[in-house]
């Protein structure tokens, strides 16, 4: 069982939270054409290492929150960091 | 290939076991092949077993960075079915279970298929309807399928709970459906491609691609740089990783999916009984156990162990279905890694990278498509075209729509 560290509540159990996939995707402008809107809604990074990803204390506080991951070994790099917040950096370069 | 046989058991009986053969050889990579297959799962060895024995395209070498099957081939709940929504997914997978109806004649190996059936119970009224729904749709894809009233589904299932917190209203099964050894399909197509020429590679993990311009050329592994003239990735879990050295991406979500099994009992199951919204599924091995899967860990991992609160609820829905079982003690529990896609259908067939082909996104149900998988895989490689049967499965569906959802259309997960 993983413990998650929200930004409200502090740490709590993993069956607490509603997990809500990548984080700090830009949803694009509704110009962009068919293969960019495609990217958007499916096409995710998905890699062993570091993932940006989303979190919600469903049974807890309700709040949205991002956090940094190890995929590899569940580890929180960094956690806590809420969804309003503009991203500090793009964190496509993560793995 | 030493053929197994009656006969030829008792001759080793009466030589003393000395004279078995090895099910596979252990070759050193060659520099060059025809085609190179990333991942020596079911799926992997299946396509190479059927560009030999199919096409004749024997220069075929299958990298797997760990041993064969060893990942979700060797992982699943061997549950083996057609039971599909869409025309196209029923094909498909009946498909597969007509092959798998064969394979054990055909490989000569026995993979123990057990046509047991795979009941599905439904808990309220909504769920049957959408359960007639469903066998309505099986049937007119000619596939079988039958509704089941609650007694029959006693009948079938004696240790069930009919009245438990949420009443079990009726069901439909599937009676071609059933199991089969998973570890023993691996073997025979292993044992079936080697046979026919081609390269098992284990402990070769493959880095990165080679390639000039728009085209890969071949493969750069832990055991040195191989070129070929066309590869396929088979990686399931690991398919996202190997795509993004390839130079593309994919709409996938590598997530963990468990598997249990309890301590042997004498026989108290003798069919697959699937609960979609008590979420379990389970059935008894030859050995005795029961197999027990449910629900995936929803993040992404690639640990391939799975929280102990997804095993929990796993077993919580099970003892409602079958509160006898509460006295088994659970043996063993494991985990793959599954890539799952946004429509819960595969993705099989080209990459926007020339000579590079993939098969993934078989997420919580490869299993039962690995001789269709690999049949259909092995044409398309040797015809630099999708075989009919996975047209609908390219990758270039998202970008116009056209998805197969099972998921949503059959309301079971896949």
């Amino acid at each position: 069982m993983m413990q998650i560290e929200c930004p409200y509540c502090g740490l709590r159990d993993e069956i607490e939270f509603s997990f809500g996939g990548e984080a700090y995707l830009t949803r694009p402008d509704l110009s962009v054409d068919d293969v960019e809107w495609t990217q958007y809604l499916y096409f995710r990074h998905n890699l062993k290492g570091l993932h940006a990803e989303r979190w919600r204390h469903t049974h807890g506080c309700g709040q949205w929150f991002n956090a940094v991951r190890d995929t590899a070994t569940h580890q929180f790099v960094k956690s806590g960091e809420t969804a309003d917040q503009p991203p500090q950096r793009r964190i496509g370069e993560i793995a | 290939m030493q053929r197994y046989s009656g006969l030829t058991l008792l001759r080793h009986v009466l030589t003393g076991h000395r004279h078995w053969k090895p099910l596979w050889r252990t070759p050193e990579p060659k520099p060059h092949y025809d085609v190179i297959i990333i991942g020596g799962g079911g799926h992997g060895l299946a396509t190479a077993y059927y560009l030999a024995a199919r096409h004749g395209i024997r220069r075929v070498a299958v990298l797997e960075k760990g041993w064969l099957g060893g990942g979700n081939s060797g992982r699943n709940t061997q549950v083996t079915r057609s039971n599909y929504f869409y025309p196209v997914s029923t094909r498909f997978f009946d498909r597969s279970l007509q092959l798998y109806e064969r394979l054990g004649k055909e490989l000569n190996f026995n993979v123990m298929l057990s046509q047991r059936g795979v009941l599905n119970v439904a808990t309220s009224l909504h769920e049957l309807e959408l359960m007639r729904r469903w066998a309505n749709a099986i049937a007119l894809n000619g596939v079988d399928a039958q509704l089941l009233t609650p007694q029959e589904v006693r009948r079938a299932v004696p240790r069930i709970n009919l009245n438990a917190r949420v009443p079990i209203v009726g069901g439909f099964i599937q009676r071609r459906a059933g199991i089969s050894r998973h570890d023993a399909v691996n073997w025979a197509f292993a044992r079936g491609a080697d046979a026919l020429g081609v390269d098992l590679i284990q402990n070769c993990e493959v880095t990165s691609f080679t390639q000039s311009d728009s085209r890969v050329t071949g493969v750069v592994t832990t055991r040195g740089v191989l070129s070929a003239d066309r590869i396929a990735i088979v990686a399931s879990g690991h398919s996202s990783e190997l795509a993004r050295r390839a130079g593309f991406r994919l709409p996938l979500t590598s997530m963990t999916l468990q598997a249990m099994v309890t301590e042997p009992v004498k026989p108290v199951l003798d069919t697959v009984l699937v609960s979609p919204s008590v979420h379990v599924y389970v059935s008894q091995s030859d050995r005795g156990e029961l197999v027990i899967g449910a629900g995936a860990d929803v993040y992404h991992s690639y640990m391939q162990r799975g929280s102990l609160a997804t095993t929990e609820a796993a077993i919580t829905a099970l003892l409602e279905l079958f509160p006898s079982f509460g006295r088994l003690k659970l043996m063993r529990q494991w985990a793959g890694v599954v890539d799952v896609s946004p429509d819960t259908s595969p993705i099989i067939g080209k990459t926007p990278v020339e000579n590079l082909y993939i098969s993934c996104g078989w997420g919580t149900g490869g299993y039962k498509a690995i001789p269709a998988g690999g049949e259909t895989l092995a044409y398309t490689i040797a015809h630099d075209a999708p075989h009919p049967l996975i047209e609908s499965f390219a990758l270039s569906r998202f970008t116009t729509g056209a998805l197969v959802d099972e998921g949503a259309a059959a309301g079971v997960a896949h």
